[in-house]
């Protein structure tokens, strides 16, 4: 095995390692060695083709389909240069000041996380898009929910040249999108830091990461690992784990150095999240423009938060509940679907954890607590109320059997949806917003201190979404790049030390 | 490639298709071909076991029905084969219900996913996304479509 040496190894390049190697890139000027370390490969702008079938197993670890333990829910993880920030949508939402504060970090402020995440919004041209942009499917989900006295709010989104393809989950074929694979990656690049792709961390050892490159396989997107190909130790001064939730609490799982480290794979949380679709009378323009404009925020009354979606055919056919005429009679009316996601807001549970089997890959535990339960249902109920006051002729509402409810039964939706028809293995959940396993806490309660920093392992730090010690209950990306800051000004005051 | 997974399976695995997206009934050879190609480079995607159990589980979908319906699965008309997996889906036990949802997910995938299924569909995505739809002749957002008490 091939042995390099470098001062700061990144393991990942997604919202927290991209994040990461941009605030150290700097320090590469005076001499500081820095090596970015990424499992997913590289793609060009034109391997964004927005096919379905074309891009899902380039983009997604397991296809797109990664199961929990139980095989109840998919998860959603991106794995390529840029990580998920390359398959997410863009929203950009501020953590709320009241999620920070219960989280009881000490020496974590909402304020001096708000005040970074405003610093990454402007680098990530964060906006508003203009009405004239927004299509059909969004303006029906504002005037559903204006019909209702509710209140919709408009998506801040991170979008630059944006022209509408509604593709955003499969990649940006327009490179539209601010991830950190367009902003932060190629800026550190820059300024010197390297960056591998197709190089799996396999194990953490004493102030070393032991890698493996991995070759292009005939046929696959994405360009040639900058490595040769094979295994390799990396010993480095620092480590910075930015694996996301699932593959930091895996790697430090199997690593003999910090298997040990209490809680970890602890508090794992996702906003479990279904995908409501509604038929109306005439075609809306659903799969063109961006697919998310608008929220209804329910956190706090209800625990759960609705948004505009829009997906692709397979995607959409594996989220309707159950199959056959009455399935495929949805699946073409497509041109006449509007969609809305709904995400509950779970919070932390002794049995939702991470572990990895015999063979070190993460295995996710996790069920759906009575409360996750009603708020789902709860949130179907509100959806369904908001695609009938916006003209839908009928809804698929998964906890509900039969599952299609015409216009005549809106009135009595309180007695169709119901908690005994949350069927986790007929229901299809899925979840993207991973979080938790290395949650940040007081000594003996947290993994890492609120800087990141791994009690008893002083040469490692985690800087992802496994930071959270509890759910969001908002889209999660800018709270992460915040965190990473946080984290790397750390490592930046320990070498000016 | 695995092409020899759904070969010992291959009349039960169509007729659960034909099932869970009666649109397959009409494919050309050519065109269960391609379902079958996307289904086949899924699943040499996922681990051995994980094959093993899909050919288990669409085993005993053929046999299951000899008791209730004397026959075999793939040997029933739609009514009796949409009976029997609504059966499976609603399963008090969970790995059964697990088993189905599988299944058609993966029958989903290998038909949606497909470009062509896709456009007859009517789904029209394009990465020029609106000035794809203007050179349709199509406004940008058709702001008229929507209700107008936003
Ligand atoms: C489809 C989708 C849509 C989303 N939309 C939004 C949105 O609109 N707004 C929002 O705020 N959030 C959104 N999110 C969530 C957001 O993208 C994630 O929360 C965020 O990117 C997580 O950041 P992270 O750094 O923790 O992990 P990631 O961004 O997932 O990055 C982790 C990286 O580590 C790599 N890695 C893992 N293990 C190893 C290893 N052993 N060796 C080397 N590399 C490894 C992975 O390949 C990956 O690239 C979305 C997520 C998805 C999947
Ligand atoms: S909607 Fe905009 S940001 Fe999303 S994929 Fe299309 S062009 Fe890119």
């Amino acid at each position: 095995m091939e042995t390099r040496e470098y001062d700061i190894v990144v393991v990942g390049s997604g919202a927290g390692g991209g994040t990461m190697a941009a605030a150290l890139a700097p320090m590469v000027s005076q001499g500081v060695r820095i090596l970015v370390l990424e499992q997913g490969p590289r793609l060009d702008p034109h391997e964004f083709t927005g096919s379905e079938g074309d891009m899902a197993g380039a983009l997604y670890e397991d296809q797109g389909g990664f199961l929990t333990a139980d095989g109840t829910m998919t998860l959603a993880m991106g794995r390529l240069f840029g990580g998920s920030t390359v398959v997410y949508t863009g929203t950009s939402l501020v953590a709320p000041d009241h999620v920070i504060r219960e989280w009881y970090v000490p020496g974590l402020e909402h304020a001096d996380i708000e005040q970074r995440c405003r610093k990454y919004m402007a680098q990530n041209h964060v906006h508003y898009l203009p009405r004239v942009l927004l299509n059909d499917n969004n303006k029906l989900f504002f005037t559903g929910c204006h019909r209702l006295g509710l209140k919709a709010e408009q998506f801040p989104l991170n979008v630059h040249g944006c022209k509408g393809s509604s593709l955003c989950n499969l990649g940006c074929p327009n490179s539209a999108k601010m991830g950190t694979h367009r902003v932060q990656l190629p800026d550190a690049e820059r300024q010197g830091v390297e960056v591998i792709t197709r190089t799996e961390v396999i194990r953490l050892e004493e102030k070393a990461a032991v890698v493996r490159v991995h070759a292009k396989p005939p046929g696959a997107k994405g360009r040639e690992p900058e490595w040769a190909p094979g295994e390799y130790r990396i010993n480095a001064r620092q480590v910075v784990s930015c694996a996301g939730s699932v593959g930091t609490s895996a790697l430090l799982l199997r690593s003999a150095v910090t298997a040990g480290v209490p809680g970890l794979g602890r508090g794992f949380t996702c906003h479990p999240a279904q995908i409501l679709v509604a038929e109306h009378d005439r075609d809306i323009t659903n799969d063109v423009g961006h697919p998310k404009s608008y929220y209804l925020d329910r956190a706090r009354q209800e625990g759960f938060v609705l948004e505009t979606c829009m997906y692709f055919p397979f995607v959409t056919a594996k989220n309707l509940t159950g199959f056959g005429p009455d399935h495929s009679a949805f699946m073409t009316a497509f041109p006449r679907l509007q969609m809305i996601l709904v995400l509950a807001c779970d919070k932390a549970v002794p049995e939702n954890r991470i572990t990895v089997d015999k063979s070190g890959k993460a295995v996710v535990h996790y069920t759906f607590t009575p409360a996750v339960r009603r708020s789902m249902v709860a949130a179907t109920r509100m959806s369904a109320r908001i695609f009938f006051a916006a003209g839908a002729k009928r809804v698929h509402a998964p906890p509900a059997d039969p599952c299609l409810i015409d216009r005549q039964d809106a009135y009595r939706l309180d007695d169709l949806i119901l908690e005994e028809h949350f069927i986790p293995g007929r229901l299809s959940i899925s979840a993207a917003h991973l979080m938790g396993g290395c949650g940040m806490g007081p000594p003996g309660k947290g993994v890492t201190d609120s800087r990141g920093r791994v009690y008893g392992v002083p040469w490692l730090r985690v800087a992802d979404a496994s930071l959270f010690p509890d759910s969001l209950e908002i889209n999660p990306y800018l709270t992460i790049m915040a965190l990473a800051d946080r984290v790397a000004e750390g490592i930046r005051e320990d070498y000016r030390r | 490639m695995t092409a020899a997974v759904l070969l010992p399976v291959g009349a039960t695995f169509r007729a659960v298709a034909m099932t869970v997206v009666p649109e397959t009934a009409a494919l050309e050879p050519k065109e269960w071909e391609v379902l079958e190609r996307g289904v086949e480079a899924a699943l040499s995607q996922r681990p051995e076991t994980m094959r093993r159990q899909l050919v288990l589980f669409l085993r005993v979908i053929e046999y299951l029905p000899l008791l209730s319906h004397r026959g075999r699965f793939s040997r029933l008309d739609l009514a009796a084969r949409l009976a029997i997996c609504r059966r499976l889906e609603r399963s008090p036990r969970l790995l059964i219900r697990r088993g189905l949802w599988g299944l058609r997910t993966l029958i989903f995938m290998g038909y949606y996913g497909q470009p062509a299924v896709q456009g007859r569909l009517g789904y029209r995505a394009h990465p020029d996304g609106w000035s794809a739809r203007r050179r349709g002749g199509e406004e940008a957002a058709s702001d008229g479509a929507v209700p107008t008490d936003l």
